[in-house]
């Protein structure tokens, strides 16, 4: 019971922060039909971001400034960068953000470091918010879960509810149709791109200090996030969020298995020191996102939610 | 009837075909040959046999991403799993005299267990391509280099596994000569490579000119129409898939003798990039661009980080460039130079060329100050950067001075020349 309450909580939080982090990459890949490559990497300039701004304001000033520098740097990125490449369709797309994937994380070293820098919890957070069982639950993951749903609500009410969430969808399905009606649509997918990045810069902020923030955190974060897209579906917003909430549940609780190929097959004959046989299904947590992805690949293309095949 | 009939040829002269089909290669062998007499040392004879693997493993991946516009990001698995079965075999192989032809034969048990590996995962990925192809490639990228952590029988874990290539050590007599070829000091493991990477090279050239290999690249631009004409798109690019993953395991033969070690790391994400790197710098389009993307990025890969310790910032650079404004690599650029000394009003073109380039060249200056002063900045061992002799260290504003100054004077000079030229 305590495992399964307590890896529940952990789900949810590592999936709503998984689901920030897609949210953005839906959005610029329903958009533009760009799978943002470097979309990790401004995850990890906002854990960065908000490291350095932290460290001169106090970490609330730099909860709200860190992603907006970091959506900025998306917005000049699309302008220069994404813009110049277009024309050549989306493969050289993608390979430009993966490009630009390698030069964050050698720009992000000369910077700050090799090594991991100390961005901690702030203090206010730092207490436990209740206790279960006699194991205390720390108040930022409880913080962490109110900022994702917050985040969730806003972006759900910005699409659905205003003005300008109307265009972006109609611009896009319609690109042409909405640029004949007057809207500056490269403008848009500058904006999309820069709102975006930094929602993957907001979820860095929150993120840095729960996870570890080091140079190689995009490279750990990146193929997970793309797995939770492909498996909710390319382009489908409520597709990433269940597809969030189950590779964070998934992967949570595979680590807290405690059982052993030979456990589960060994009715079969599979003996209990062979090699087959000592796997741990926790160490096979890290793993289980990408049979995800290949076993939804093949079977369902389309993914859990998505209405197109990509 | 006979009036409508074309009085020349369609098809390229004889004369053309040898030039553009036999006659590079003719030039390659030469190369080759001629290398080991120029007298080069250990370090670069090293240089050498990493080209050579390097050069197999791009074309390797060129025949994906080039030819059938499959964009794969987890192509080292092939070469990595061509490798490990090349490694195991090079240790059941008795030492004998028979030894060492069994392991200059390496790279064929390379070839069937890339293509082996190729069969086996093709089969799902080759379904679509586009995104969802890269995305497959991806995750099973990841499953096999983390499984490969697991099963350490078969992948030595975290050291991998070694090998010894001299199954021979004393000069034999064959029909009365005394050969020496013992495979174990690196001069003779160049011949190995060189002979190799020649032979992987024309079999992947050939592969171009089957039937099955124009048909790649007719499912590369438009699938639908392949299939409306009876080739299955699926199908052509399952083959081609495992035909790329054969040459990729000869690669990845070629790395277990030269390297004698294989580690899990040989399989990940990384090695993966490095190649698609290689290919893309050098230039997707032609047939030798992965060639010289390989030659190019195996330079830079030894020297530069000699030289510097941002070299993967350099490396990055001149990819991002690579996408944005030559999209055909370094192979296009070299093609459009010369395209653009033979065209008619090449004065004019060249010194246009050569104005940008040496704007270019200015804000480039500008950069590296940039970037080298940074990272000596950053390292904390307290160096100064200093090219010619001039100090340059972070606090000075003289440094500022010397990296701002060219980089906004170059940015302005090539606006200029694009826009003189514009008019």
């Amino acid at each position: 019971m305590e495992t399964i309450v307590f890896s529940l909580l952990n789900g949810v939080t590592y999936g709503l922060l998984l689901f920030m982090l897609s949210s953005g990459l839906t959005l610029i890949f329903s958009m533009m039909g760009v799978l943002n490559f470097a979309h990790a990497s401004f995850y990890m300039l906002g854990a960065y971001f908000a490291y350095t701004i932290g460290a001169a304001t106090g970490f609330w000033v730099a909860l709200f400034l860190a992603p907006i520098l970091v959506g900025l740097l998306g917005a000049a990125v699309e302008r220069w960068g994404l813009r110049q490449v277009h024309t050549n369709g989306h493969v050289a797309e993608l390979l430009f953000t993966f490009g630009l994937a390698y030069l964050v994380e050698e720009i992000v070293k000369i910077v700050w470091g090799k090594l991991a820098v100390p961005y901690k919890v702030p203090h206010l957070l730092d207490f436990s918010a209740f206790t279960l069982w006699g194991t205390s639950y720390p108040a930022y993951r409880v913080f962490m879960l109110a900022v994702s749903i917050t985040m969730l609500i806003a972006l759900f009410v910005l699409l659905k509810k205003t003005r300008a969430g109307l265009i972006i969808q109609a611009a896009l399905t319609h690109p042409a149709m909405v640029g004949h009606l007057g809207h500056n649509v490269p403008k848009i997918f500058m904006t999309v791109f820069g709102i975006g990045c930094g929602l993957a810069g907001l979820a860095g902020v929150i993120g840095g200090n729960y996870l570890v923030t080091d140079p190689a955190m995009a490279y750990a974060m990146g193929p997970i996030v793309f797995v939770v897209v492909v498996i909710g579906g390319m382009g489908s917003l409520a597709g990433a969020f269940v597809a969030s909430l189950l590779i964070g549940l998934l992967q949570t609780f595979a680590v807290a298995v405690d059982a052993t190929f030979y456990d589960m097959f060994g009715w079969a004959g599979l003996g209990q020191m062979t090699e087959v046989g000592r796997i741990s299904i926790s160490s096979l947590a890290p793993m289980l996102p990408f049979l995800l992805l290949v076993l939804i690949l093949m079977i369902r293309p389309r993914g859990l939610m998505g209405d197109r095949e990509f | 009837m006979t009036d409508t009939a074309l009085p020349v040829a369609l098809g390229p002269t004889r004369f053309a075909q040898f030039r553009d089909r036999v006659l590079p290669f003719l030039v390659f062998a030469a190369v080759l040959v001629t290398i080991p007499a120029l007298g080069p040392s250990r370090t670069w004879y090293t240089l050498l046999n990493s080209m050579g693997i390097n050069i197999v493993f791009a074309l390797s991946y060129n025949m994906l991403l080039g030819r059938a516009g499959l964009l794969s990001f987890g192509h080292a698995v092939y070469f990595g799993l061509g490798g490990y079965l090349a490694m195991h075999a090079m240790n059941w192989i008795p030492e004998s005299v028979l030894g060492v032809a069994g392991v200059f034969a390496l790279p064929v048990i390379g070839f069937a267990g890339g293509a082996l590996a190729g069969a086996v995962i093709g089969w799902p990925s080759c379904r679509r391509a586009g995104i969802p192809f890269a995305m497959i490639s991806l995750g099973i990228a990841e499953l096999v280099a983390s499984a490969a952590f697991i099963f350490v029988s078969v992948f030595g874990g975290e050291e991998g596994i070694s090998g010894d290539r001299m199954k021979w050590f004393d000069p034999v007599t064959l029909f009365g000569h005394e050969v020496e070829f013992t495979m174990g000091p690196i001069s003779d493991v160049y011949w190995f490579i060189a002979f190799w990477t020649f032979v992987a090279s024309v079999l992947m050239y050939a592969f171009t000119r089957t039937p099955l290999g124009r048909m790649s690249e007719a499912v590369r631009d438009n699938p639908e129409r392949a299939a409306f004409v009876g080739y299955n798109p699926q199908q052509v690019r399952y083959l081609v898939f495992i035909a790329s993953g054969g040459f990729a395991g000869v690669g990845g033969g070629m790395a277990a003798v030269n390297f004698e070690i294989f580690t899990p790391e040989n399989l990940s994400l990384l090695p993966s990039g490095f190649v698609l790197l290689m290919a893309y710098i050098g230039g997707i389009r032609y047939f030798a661009g992965p060639i010289l993307g390989a030659i190019v990025l195996t330079f830079m890969q030894s020297s530069f980080s000699g030289y510097s310790e941002a070299w993967l910032l350099y490396l990055g650079l001149l990819f991002i460039t690579i996408v944005m404004f030559a999209p055909n690599g370094l192979a296009g650029i070299v093609v459009a130079l010369v395209n653009g000394v033979r065209m008619p009003g090449a004065a004019a073109r060249l010194a246009r060329w050569s104005q940008m380039t040496l704007a270019a060249l200015i804000a480039l200056a500008g950069l590296v100050v940039v970037i080298e002063v940074a990272v000596r900045w950053s390292n904390g061992y307290g160096d100064t950067f200093e090219p010619f002799g001039i100090a340059l260290p972070h606090g000075s504003p003289l440094t500022w001075l010397v990296a701002l100054v060219p980089i906004g004077a170059g940015l302005a000079l090539m606006r200029l020349i694009a826009r003189r030229s514009d008019a």
